[in-house]
């Protein structure tokens, strides 16, 4: 007989090795997460796809699931906090999608539109971290990085070229470049890798490709996040 | 038809105003088109661009577009919150400021130096009329200065949206956006 665990009360079937993430996805159960991508390692951070396992909080992301564990997720009490680490991200950084190119493909925004957050409700912090646009073909706002470290690890493990860091703590940690300067232009990051394409949020954008689709007609705009899967695929690179 | 033994009907009053804020709201307000008709059919405007009241009076619902930037803002935001049952924060830079709070990252006195510059000159000639309201240090979300009881996203939030919102509220329901009316861009 196959090994199960009880999720929300509905028995899901795993393999061994496999997360309570995982093994949800496979069983067709949604469980909210942000800063995981199956096809990285996971990173257990934004602590969104936090769950209830026998009484005990942790992240379905990196925890490993196994025989008979009762685990909860979609309960008032983890939803209403799942909203309000989402609110915490927003008033973290500037995250005005109005002007923002990846309104409709951000992650961050659609799971907010799936935890129907209407408002940030804490103060904003309107941080000043700056914008670095000295690489031809791509440009970072750090004011919209969620630290979710996704592009440290697609630069290190996939592209192996260790381009991005957390640098600082506390408050101060920031995403940081790999190169003399500090800026993405002298540094070895390339628009084909595969860490310019991994950011769930609007930090790390390409250029000249901004509104290529239109506002109303992007993913999370016809269809919410918890019906999509992640997004991780390289499109072509830019010609000319 | 209204029976001619019914109670006339009591108006909703609603407020509206614009903060820092590029009308856009009002203008997606006025893009319930028809609806129009059967929302004055139950409902008069006290205080708005629409009537021109400059102040107003006890109202059941304040609709408040943009966010707060300057002195004259914090005096209208609290007018109409002293004088709404409900009010509600309509748009991006009502709830978080939006683009205006783009200058944040900047010093005030920077921003004005800069703007009013004579170029032939040389010389920062920041106007000091006692009429012009002072620009706060930042672009404050509406919910930092008052209390807000509703927040309605968009940029601006759609025609259909302001409707089921406005029609909720004057029905006594709790607002709330079908999925595919939640926008914030």
């Amino acid at each position: 007989m196959e090994a199960t665990f009880t999720l929300d009360g509905q028995e899901v079937p795993f393999r061994p090795g496999q997360t309570i993430l995982e093994a949800a996805k496979a069983a067709g159960v949604y469980i909210p997460h942000l800063c995981h991508n199956p096809e990285f390692k996971p990173h257990g951070s934004c602590k969104l796809c936090t769950i209830v396992v026998n009484g005990r909080n942790g992240s379905a992301c990196t925890m490993q699931a196994s025989a008979g564990q009762d685990v909860d997720s979609e309960t008032p009490e983890l939803q209403t906090m799942r909203r309000t680490i989402l609110q915490m991200l927003f008033v973290e950084g500037n995250h005005f999608c109005p002007g923002c190119e990846k309104s409709g493909n951000c992650q961050l925004q659609a799971l907010a539109y799936d935890f129907e957050m209407t408002t940030p409700h804490f103060a904003e912090t309107f941080p000043d971290l700056g914008v670095d646009a000295s690489h031809p073909d791509a440009w970072i706002d750090f004011n919209r990085c969620i630290q979710c470290e996704l592009c440290v690890r697609a630069s290190r493990d996939f592209d192996h070229k260790d381009v991005f860091a957390l640098g600082g703590r506390g408050l101060g940690v920031k995403l940081i470049v790999n190169s003399p300067t500090g800026k993405l232009g002298d540094s070895a990051f390339a628009v084909t890798d595969k860490a310019a394409h991994v950011c769930p949020v609007g930090a790390i954008l390409i250029k000249r490709v901004g509104f290529a689709q239109p506002i109303g007609m992007r993913q999370y705009d016809l269809a919410p996040i918890s019906a999509e899967a992640d997004v991780c695929e390289i499109p072509e690179a830019p010609h000319g | 038809m209204v029976d001619a033994a019914s109670p006339p009907i009591v108006k909703v009053r609603i407020a509206t105003t614009s903060l820092a804020g590029c009308f856009g709201c009002h203008m997606s307000l006025l893009d319930i088109d028809e609806h129009l008709f059967d929302l004055v059919g139950v409902a008069e405007f006290d205080r708005s661009p629409l009537t021109d009241i400059k102040h107003c009076g006890p109202c059941d619902i304040a609709l408040i577009e943009g966010g707060v930037c300057n002195a004259e803002n914090v005096h209208v935001l609290r007018e109409l919150r002293s004088h709404a049952k409900i009010l509600v924060a309509v748009g991006a830079c009502a709830i978080n400021g939006g683009l205006p709070a783009m200058r944040n990252r900047l010093d005030v006195g920077d921003i004005l130096a800069q703007v009013y510059r004579n170029p032939h000159s040389g010389a920062t000639e920041i106007p000091n009329d006692p009429e012009l309201p002072l620009p706060l240090d930042k672009v404050y979300p509406i919910n930092e200065i008052v209390r807000v009881d509703y927040f309605l996203p968009g940029c601006p939030p759609s025609g259909e949206a302001i409707w089921k919102y406005l029609t909720d509220l004057i029905l006594g329901r709790m607002p709330r956006l079908e999925p595919e009316d939640l926008h914030f861009d």
